[in-house]
């Protein structure tokens, strides 16, 4: 086969499947910390319930994602520019086409959500039709539809789930303090109550799958632009419209945007800026990383022909 | 797109069979003999351009290539989408199929192929409906695409050419991959 100019970023892909190994590292651990400290069978059942909400989350989050965003889906009569757009991406990515919908609201934003690339939602707001060009859109629907090719849901619902236990954990390990549950002091936990070694390895799985979670959100980010830019052959125009949408993002101001703060995730650029601990913390890598890769691919389009350019005509 | 690629984030280059186009030619004459289509000598090429200079001096020295006869020259459109559309003429198709096939080919071995939209032939019939037949590079199909208005389509023809041509061609199985091809050159 022919040499193609995508060029996998392998420190990319490496430090990817690191942070999913640290947080499938964390599931695994939690659940050998249950098994050890509680009665037997709960862990088990702790385990599936998690498993179960994450699952549940992953089924219904093309549903569910446009609802949250009052987002409607429009027909290829409603809206034939953005269909007519999808139709050509599609086809030159060789993917089925998701459902297109938009959401009425100025906020300049996209997203793509569903359980399956077969099955998938891809969202735009009135905000980000106003604000780009037709080109600069067409980057940021590719960027999505790298997304639904990649089972980004998938990957960040499943990579979720330690943190989704954990999290269920504390809470019913506070109300066990309080009641005096998981009541059985008799096995050895070094002298502490078995509600507060559950609270404690909880927390700490939780904080930890937080900023893995992050992290690994970063770097699917990171992997769409890339793929994106790829599909369109114009990294510019993506530049731009990032460019675009985060100033104009960060202009609004944070006390509006709060009621959108749980889309962040699937969100091209996050709505909310977290002000401390911003880099670690964040869904969206900062403009500067994203512009810079985007400039390396680039160069990776521009790079000359094999056998170099033609000499200037005489 | 493997699950292990889904999982890395990363792209799989769909596998390409440009020499899938050297199929139509045997089309074109089914549809001759079953529908009265004729061919109206343009066929094109529909690709991304991406930017920088590589890929305009490939484009370049492939349309110096095609022009360096005696045939009408080489085309070059944009259409509203941004994508380009280069457009050869002919007075057969076997020519005609052969010059696309060398477009592909080019971009393909400069690393372009994923620009590569689809390659598209047009046809007429006496009373002069048009027809095109659009292979889809990434998906290696084809599918008929026969325009009546200017957002219209006449589907029952379409559907009937893919009837008669099920045996020439390998025909893209998904309807909601027949994407409309307005304003594409040659109808």
């Amino acid at each position: 086969m022919s040499q193609t100019r995508f060029i996998p970023d392998h420190g990319l892909t490496a430090r990817m499947t690191a942070t999913m190994f640290v947080l499938g590292g964390l599931f695994v651990g939690l659940i050998a910390v249950l098994i050890a400290v509680l009665p037997s069978g709960w862990a088990l059942i702790i385990g599936v319930i998690g498993l179960g909400i994450a699952w549940w989350q992953w089924w219904n989050s093309d549903t569910v994602a446009l609802k949250a965003m009052r987002a409607k889906v429009v027909s290829p009569q409603e809206a034939p520019e953005l269909h007519a757009m999808i139709d050509r991406l599609c086809a030159l990515a060789g993917m089925p086409k998701p459902v297109v919908a938009i959401a009425y609201t100025d906020l300049p934003n996209a997203f793509a959500t569903g359980r399956s690339p077969s099955r998938a939602a891809v969202c735009v707001t009135t905000g980000i039709l106003d604000k780009l060009t037709a080109e600069e859109l067409e980057g940021v629907l590719a960027h999505e539809l790298s997304h639904v090719a990649h089972r980004d849901v998938l990957v960040m619902t499943v990579a979720a789930s330690a943190g989704i236990i954990a999290g269920m954990l504390a809470r019913g390990a506070q109300y066990g303090g309080m009641f005096g549950g998981f009541g059985r002091r008799d096995r050895d936990s070094g002298g502490l109550p078995i509600w507060l070694v559950i609270l404690l390895v909880s927390l700490v799985t939780y904080a930890i799958s937080f900023f893995a979670t992050r992290l690994l959100s970063r770097y699917r980010e990171l992997s769409a632009d890339r793929s994106g830019a790829f599909l369109t052959g114009k990294p510019h125009a993506l530049a731009n419209a990032l460019v675009k949408i985060t100033g104009e993002t960060a202009a609004i101001p944070q006390k509006d945007l709060r009621a959108v703060s749980p889309m962040n995730a699937f969100f091209i650029a996050p709505a909310v800026a977290g002000i401390n601990l911003k880099t670690l913390t964040s869904t969206h890598p900062s403009l500067e990383q994203r512009l810079q890769q985007l400039s390396e691919v680039a160069a990776e389009l521009g790079r000359p022909m094999d056998g170099g350019f033609a000499p200037p005509q005489a | 797109m493997g699950f292990l690629d889904a999982i890395l984030g990363r792209s799989r280059r769909a596998i390409s069979n440009i020499d899938a186009l050297f199929a139509l030619p045997n089309a074109g004459i089914t549809l001759q003999t079953a529908l009265s289509f004729q061919m109206t000598g343009k066929g094109s090429v529909c690709y991304r351009a991406a930017d920088g200079p590589a890929f305009t001096q490939t484009v370049q020295d492939v349309v110096e290539l095609l022009d360096n006869d005696d045939d009408p020259d080489v085309e070059i459109t944009q259409d509203e989408y941004g994508f380009t559309w280069l457009t050869a003429q002919q007075d057969d198709l076997s020519s005609l199929v052969t010059d696309l096939h060398a477009v592909n080919t080019a971009l393909e071995a400069q690393g372009f192929a994923d620009g590569l939209l689809c390659s598209l032939v047009t046809f007429k019939d006496i009373s002069g409906r048009p027809l095109g037949l659009v292979y889809l590079y990434k998906k290696g199909t084809f599918y008929p695409f026969a325009p009546t208005g200017p957002r219209q389509r006449d589907n029952l023809l379409e559907l009937q050419v893919r009837d008669v041509l099920k045996n020439d061609l390998r025909i893209e199985p998904q309807l909601s991959s027949w994407m409309a091809v307005w304003g594409a050159p040659g109808f």
